[in-house]
C-alpha cells in the first residue's frame, strides 16, 4: 500500500469506461444505486478465488457489469458488441502508426 | 476495445455523446482531486461556524462553494478527535467523494484495503503508518452509493498562524479517507 501520489486513471480505457458509465449515469439511464449493487456483486465473484488489486482487474469486472447491464437493458446486445469489437480490432490493425483509429463503416 | 465496441454501439443509437465523455474525462482527470477537500479542510480548522455548518450538512456547504457535485449522493464529513479516529472504506465496490478526492487510489480499490479495513483497521493504520493512542477509538465507515464520508483530521499544532493556502497544503488525500494524518509545519 502506498501513499505516493498516482495519476487519476493508470490507462486511457480505465477513463473511457469510467467516463461512459457515469455519463449513462448523468442522463439518467442508469441508476447509480442499481450499478453499485450489480458492481460490488461481479467484484465479489471475481475476489472469490484471488485478491484483486484494485488496477486492470477491477476495471475489467467494472467493463463486465455494464455490458452485462446494456445487455439486459437492450441498449448493447453481445452480438452487436462482438461486431464492434471486432471492426475496432480491424480498425486498429489497418490503421497507420501515428494515424486516428477510425471505423470504416 | 470492449470498451470501444460499448462506446460506438451507444454513439449510433444516440444515447451517447462522445463530447460529454470528453468532459468527463478531463474533469476527473484535472479539475478535481484532493485540493477540493484539502480546501474545505482548511476552512473548517480556520472558521468554526463553516466546520459547524460541514459538519451538520455538508452538501449544501459542497455546493456553496463550487465543487462539482453528482446527483443522488450525500458527503457525511466526520471529524476525528483525540477520542475518536475516523477511517473510510467501501466493502461493496468502491464509493467515494469523488467531488473532494477525485478517483480514489488503486489500493482503496484493492481486496485486502476493503476486506482489512473492517476487520483489523488498527493494523491496517499501522501499514499507512499511522499509530494512534491506545486510547482513541478507531471508527469505520462503510461508504455507499448514496453516501460517501470525508475524514476532517485534526489540526497540527503549530499551525496557528497559517492562513488557508498554507493549511490546505499540509491535508494530504490518505488524511481525508483516515488512513493517514495531515503533515506537520516545518
Amino acid at each position: 500500500m502506498t501513499t505516493a501520489p498516482e495519476p487519476a486513471f493508470l490507462e486511457p480505457w480505465h477513463a473511457q469506461l469510467f467516463a461512459l458509465t457515469v455519463h449513462l449515469n448523468d442522463s439518467g439511464r442508469l441508476d447509480w444505486g442499481d450499478w453499485a449493487a450489480r458492481f460490488g456483486a461481479t467484484l465479489a465473484v471475481h475476489g472469490l478465488d484471488r485478491d484483486l488489486d484494485g488496477g486492470d482487474d477491477y476495471f475489467n469486472a467494472w467493463l463486465e457489469t455494464l455490458e452485462a447491464i446494456l445487455a439486459d437493458v437492450g441498449a448493447a446486445a453481445p452480438d452487436e458488441a462482438a461486431q464492434l469489437r471486432e471492426a475496432w480490432r480491424q480498425a486498429y490493425l489497418n490503421t497507420p502508426h501515428g494515424a486516428p483509429v477510425r471505423l470504416s463503416t | 476495445m470492449r470498451v470501444k465496441a460499448l462506446e460506438t454501439i451507444l454513439t449510433r443509437k444516440g444515447l451517447v455523446d462522445p463530447a460529454a465523455l470528453d468532459e468527463i474525462i478531463d474533469t476527473y482527470q484535472n479539475r478535481i482531486g484532493p485540493k477540493n477537500g484539502a480546501e474545505v479542510v482548511a476552512r473548517a480548522w480556520s472558521d468554526p461556524a463553516f466546520r459547524g455548518a460541514l459538519l451538520r450538512d455538508a452538501d449544501s456547504v459542497i455546493a456553496e462553494m463550487g465543487h462539482y457535485g453528482r446527483q443522488g449522493e450525500h458527503v457525511v464529513v466526520v471529524e476525528n478527535t483525540p477520542e475518536i479516529h475516523n477511517m473510510v472504506v467501501c466493502t461493496l465496490c468502491s464509493c467515494y467523494p469523488w467531488p473532494l478526492l477525485g478517483i480514489p487510489p488503486g489500493w482503496y480499490k484493492s481486496d485486502a484495503y476493503r476486506a482489512r479495513a473492517v476487520r483489523e483497521p488498527r493494523r491496517v493504520l499501522a501499514e499507512f503508518g499511522v499509530t494512534l493512542p491506545e486510547a482513541t477509538a478507531v471508527r469505520v465507515w462503510d461508504s455507499t452509493a448514496e453516501v460517501r464520508y470525508l475524514v476532517l483530521p485534526m489540526r497540527p499544532e503549530g499551525t496557528e498562524s497559517m492562513d488557508l493556502t498554507q493549511l490546505s497544503e499540509l491535508v494530504t488525500r490518505d488524511s481525508m479517507i483516515g488512513t493517514g494524518l495531515p503533515k506537520s509545519p516545518r
